[in-house]
């Protein structure tokens, strides 16, 4: 295990003795083997859901199947508008939210600043009786719309902004003042451009957040076109409906392939993002 | 007073822009909240006929309601099945991959890829694992020579397989803090340790771990919020069953809100929620972020 060359890198690698190296590798195959799993469900036929046949017949007949029985392009659809509408709302509503706790002298600041930070605890998703009661007041059930809005004023977002723009130095602002901008151009030339890795971040954040989202979006939608992937999904694939087990397999991949690609593929962004959300 | 008049302005513009976010937020969950607060001292009017004043009748009713408390109790030891089990493995895991090993990037990718899955996903794949006739593991078992165990359907089982979920689902999340905190430790104080002959148990104990504290609390924070808010895989996995041996607060209310169609004792049982969360977001604004400067 003695590599001279490397001895000189830094950072605080340990030198891995052989059953360290089989433990992590033991729990990262134990770890991917639900997903393995569906994999292999999915691309089989029923009958070899647990008999594991190296040679067992490839098939996407599941998949057929599945988009097929449930209308799943239509899911999509809902999916794709609910997490750009969301994501895109919530850039508007939260840059102006926090560039106003950045920049300007409201009276009572702070205290605002800690109202909206309560939100970081109290989810829409806890408060699904009320929050029903409001949006069928406002005529929301049942539309996308009313899935995305209560999560549009984000306190995490306003809150990330906010600290980005403070960041930025005041300088910035007042040679963009001389040139003759407004607060606006201030805002779209200066601030918004500077923050790019936040918004990166957060959207990152926010998109796997509301793909992934279910229990206000089953509270708040009842038709098939409303209804986000994860709701279709769990409406198909609730036991009592009896669909053979490779469809539901294949159902449930087809749900979380877009996110889980775009995952694979830029890895390192989405594991950063976590972090620049996460750590604050 | 020119300069007054233009800080007044800044701060009418300032409260402008504030104003969508402000709405939006009193629409969503500073009205819900109140709203819960008052629904839970009423009844719940039937046939149109105006919501009825009880005062404490609720909570009095939620005190000797059984169920409420095995919930309450299910809930608590899904929290503490959870939450130290799976930080203890998203340590382990960020201090495997942060050491020098084969094939790093698969197996970072491996205990990070349940996080980006929908909790619905995860439970259907695990449906696979649990079903009691089918099921891969009753499978397994049964090719040892072994009697199945019903993993969901058995009162004294279905909870403890609920939280093997959770935590396969939750722990690589939990990892990328960890790494991220092990990254930041200076290599110096390994490299002392090291002349000095210190064990790396003690090092662990005595260096590494009391640095990541700060990480540890973070953490601790996320997955007792996450205890409280996530029920999703419920809706596959038990429906809260066998006989409530699965049902946890937030799914409690609801099915007291939209299969019992009682309003106001789910927003009792709201209440109780808000109550946990408060007091994890007492915790930690008044303990973890007194170093904090949210100016």
């Amino acid at each position: 295990m003695s590599l001279p060359t490397l001895s000189a890198a830094r950072g605080v690698a340990l030198r891995v003795p052989s059953l360290e190296t089989t433990a992590a590798w033991l729990l990262a195959v134990i770890w991917i083997f639900p997903l393995v799993y569906a994999v292999w469900a999915a691309f089989h036929p029923p009958a070899f859901m647990v008999r594991f046949d190296l040679f067992a017949p490839l098939t996407l007949e599941n998949f057929a199947n599945a988009w097929s029985q449930a209308p799943f392009a239509r899911y999509y659809l809902n999916t794709f508008l609910l997490v750009t509408g969301v994501v895109l709302a919530q850039f508007v509503v939260c840059t102006l939210a926090g560039f106003a706790f950045a920049r300007f002298p409201i009276p009572g600041r702070d205290i605002l600043f800690m109202l909206v930070l309560i939100q970081l605890f109290v989810f829409p998703e806890v408060l699904i009786v009320e929050n029903y009661r409001i949006a069928s007041g406002l005529g929301l059930v049942d539309t996308i719309t009313g899935i995305g809005l209560p999560y549009v004023a984000s306190a995490f977002g306003i809150f990330l902004l906010r600290q980005t723009f403070k960041t930025i130095p005041r300088e910035l602002e007042d040679a963009a003042r001389v040139e003759g901008c407004g607060w606006m151009a201030i805002l779209l030339k200066v601030y918004v451009p500077l923050a790019k890795p936040t918004y990166l971040a957060y959207g990152l954040v926010s998109i796997s957040h509301h793909w992934n989202n279910f229990l206000w979006p089953l509270v708040v939608t009842n038709s098939v076109e409303s209804r986000p992937l994860t709701v279709g999904l769990g409406v198909f694939s609730a036991p009592e409906t009896g669909v053979n087990w490779a469809t539901v397999s294949a159902a449930t991949l087809l749900s979380i392939a877009p996110l889980l690609v775009a995952f694979l593929l830029f890895q390192r962004q989405f594991v950063q993002s976590f972090l620049r959300a996460g750590i604050r | 007073m020119a300069a007054m008049t233009s800080y007044r302005r800044m701060q009418l513009y300032g409260a402008l822009l504030l104003l969508p976010a402000a709405v939006l937020l009193a629409t969503f969950a500073y009205l819900p909240t109140i709203a819960t607060l008052i629904n839970s001292l009423f009844l719940p009017g039937f046939r149109g006929e105006p919501a009825e004043f009880v005062g404490l009748e609720n909570y009095q009713l939620l005190i000797e309601d059984t169920t409420f408390w095995r919930v309450a109790r299910n809930n608590l030891i899904y929290a503490l099945g959870t939450i130290p089990t799976s930080i203890a493995i998203a340590l382990g895991m960020a201090l495997f991959v942060n050491a020098r090993l084969p094939g790093r990037g698969f197996v970072r990718m491996a205990y990070f890829t349940p996080t980006i899955l929908p909790m619905i996903a995860a439970a259907n794949i695990w449906m696979f694992f649990y079903a009691p006739q089918i099921g891969l593991f009753n499978k397994l078992l049964g090719a040892l020579g072994l009697s199945g165990v019903n993993w969901l359907g058995d009162p004294s089982v279905a909870l403890t397989s609920v939280i093997v979920m959770t935590v396969w689902k939750e722990a690589g999340f939990f990892m990328i803090f960890y790494l991220a905190a092990l990254q930041s430790i200076p290599p110096e104080l390994k490299e002392a340790s090291d002349l000095e002959g210190t064990s790396r148990w003690s090092f662990f104990w005595r260096v590494t771990f009391p640095l990541l504290m700060p990480t540890t609390l973070f953490v601790l924070i996320n997955a007792l919020i996450n205890a409280v808010r996530v029920v999703d895989h419920l809706f596959i996995l038990t429906k809260g069953g066998p006989n409530n041996a699965t049902n946890l607060l937030l799914y409690y209310v609801y099915e007291n809100a939209f299969s019992f169609f009682d309003r106001t004792y789910a927003a009792t049982i709201t209440v109780v929620i808000l109550l946990v969360l408060a007091v994890v977001a007492t915790v930690k604004f008044a303990i973890l972020d007194r170093r904090t400067h949210y100016q």
